[in-house]
């Protein structure tokens, strides 16, 4: 299982050394009736920034988007964070992954 | 139905193009049909597991869990993958020797048959615990057992027929370069999963992005498309990726290359008809 050392020596460098999230701009969507709120955001360009997702449904979501490359299960009722950019000024879009009919929506980095 | 298909199509997809490339590379290993077959049970199972308990991974190392579980299963398949493809550098010589000539199966890649048993589980795992979490939604959501079930097959069916394609394509690789192949497609698929962990850890905020696009293909061959998610899977594409996924994907290559290089040495070129052996004399697979 060297092998398996060499892989995870760096990660675990890595992870020591964790960015403060805290200080990171916020920005939060909620997903109602398998519908983003609001379905656009405003985000700063060239800047990490994080979103937290919430889903008032029923039913699971998973928050994704090809296009800034992000994906994660926000479960019934329950919210999720995740950490996004630094962007380039453009639009992004983002939806929901089992509802993709209407979970639409889209980041504006400017 | 058509969405419970497309998903479902989608999710299966990933693990099946990951199941054929593996199942080409262990031809010839005798039980290996058992071996697959356990693989996708345990997979089966472990995803049931992994979306009952998804309340729980939510909520571990502070909402970072589902990141962290994603990046270790992703790791270990690497780790896997790089133990069969470094094994393989040395024994695919008289793999390729046993198929060509009587057919008969090798009995030598045990441990390497055990390895991708795992690798297999893990893929199922990981497409099938999005796919339960969907379905139970979609129950939820009042969406009829007809129609779940129909779009359940649909998906399953559309994604398997592509893996076997995938498969029944590779077969006809000739046999001298069979192995040669199936193993560098294992090696740039464990890159691209190994790219993939490191996403998931940029995402969770653990690890640092290192230039969050790198660079952008997008207008080429986005990420969403069916295309871009086939070569996702097989050799990692990513149409924007953060500069530590390359990090991650250049070291995994590299690693598993000079494995490659280092265990090959040992083993002088023979002529391959001098170096067929008896099945009981092969050489048992160094762990």
């Amino acid at each position: 299982m060297k092998r398996l050392l060499y892989i995870l020596a760096p990660f675990a460098l890595a992870v020591a050394r964790t960015v403060a999230a805290n200080d990171l701009p916020e920005y939060t969507l909620i997903v109602k009736n398998h519908v983003y709120q609001p379905s656009e955001l405003k985000v700063p360009a060239n800047t990490k920034f994080k979103i937290i997702v919430y889903n008032e449904d029923a039913t699971p979501e998973e928050f994704e988007s090809t296009d800034f490359n992000r994906e994660k299960i926000v479960l019934p009722n329950s919210s999720i964070i995740v950490y996004v950019g630094p962007l380039r000024p453009g639009n992004y879009s983002f939806f929901g992954d089992f509802h993709q009919d209407t979970a639409q929506g889209r980041l504006i980095a400017e | 139905m058509l969405g419970v298909a497309l998903l479902v199509f989608r999710e299966v997809m990933e693990a099946a193009l990951i199941v054929s490339v593996v199942c080409a590379a262990t031809r010839g290993l005798a039980g290996r049909g058992l071996f697959v077959a356990g693989g996708i049970g345990l997979g089966v199972a472990g995803a049931l597991l992994v979306a009952l308990s998804a309340a729980a991974l939510a909520r571990l190392a502070s909402g970072t869990g589902q990141e962290i579980f994603n990046a270790c299963v992703l790791l270990s398949a690497v780790a896997l993958i790089g133990w069969h493809v470094v094994w393989m550098s040395n024994h695919g010589r008289e793999l390729t020797q046993r198929l060509s000539g009587v057919g008969s199966a090798v009995k030598a890649g045990s441990s390497s048959l055990t390895l991708l048993l795992a690798v297999v589980a893990i893929a199922v795992l990981r497409e099938g615990s999005e796919i339960v979490l969907f379905v139970y939604g979609m129950a939820v959501g009042g969406i009829g057992t007809a129609g779940i079930t129909a779009g359940i097959l649909l998906g399953m069916g559309g994604g398997a027929l592509l893996g076997f394609v995938l498969y029944f394509g590779l077969l006809r690789i000739p046999m001298k370069h069979f192995f040669k192949v199936t193993n560098w497609m294992l090696v740039l698929l464990a890159a691209g999963l190994a790219s993939t962990a490191a996403r998931f850890l940029v995402q969770g905020n653990l690890l640092p992005a290192w230039g969050d696009q790198a660079w952008d293909t997008s207008w080429l061959l986005p990420n969403g498309s069916l295309t871009a998610k086939t070569l996702g899977i097989l050799i990692g594409y990513d149409a924007s990726p953060a500069g530590i996924q390359i990090v991650f994907y250049a070291a995994t290559l590299l690693l598993l290359v000079t494995g490659m290089r280092l265990l090959n040495r040992g083993v002088p070129a023979k002529s391959p008809r001098a170096h067929v052996v008896p099945l009981n004399t092969l050489p048992k697979p160094s762990r």
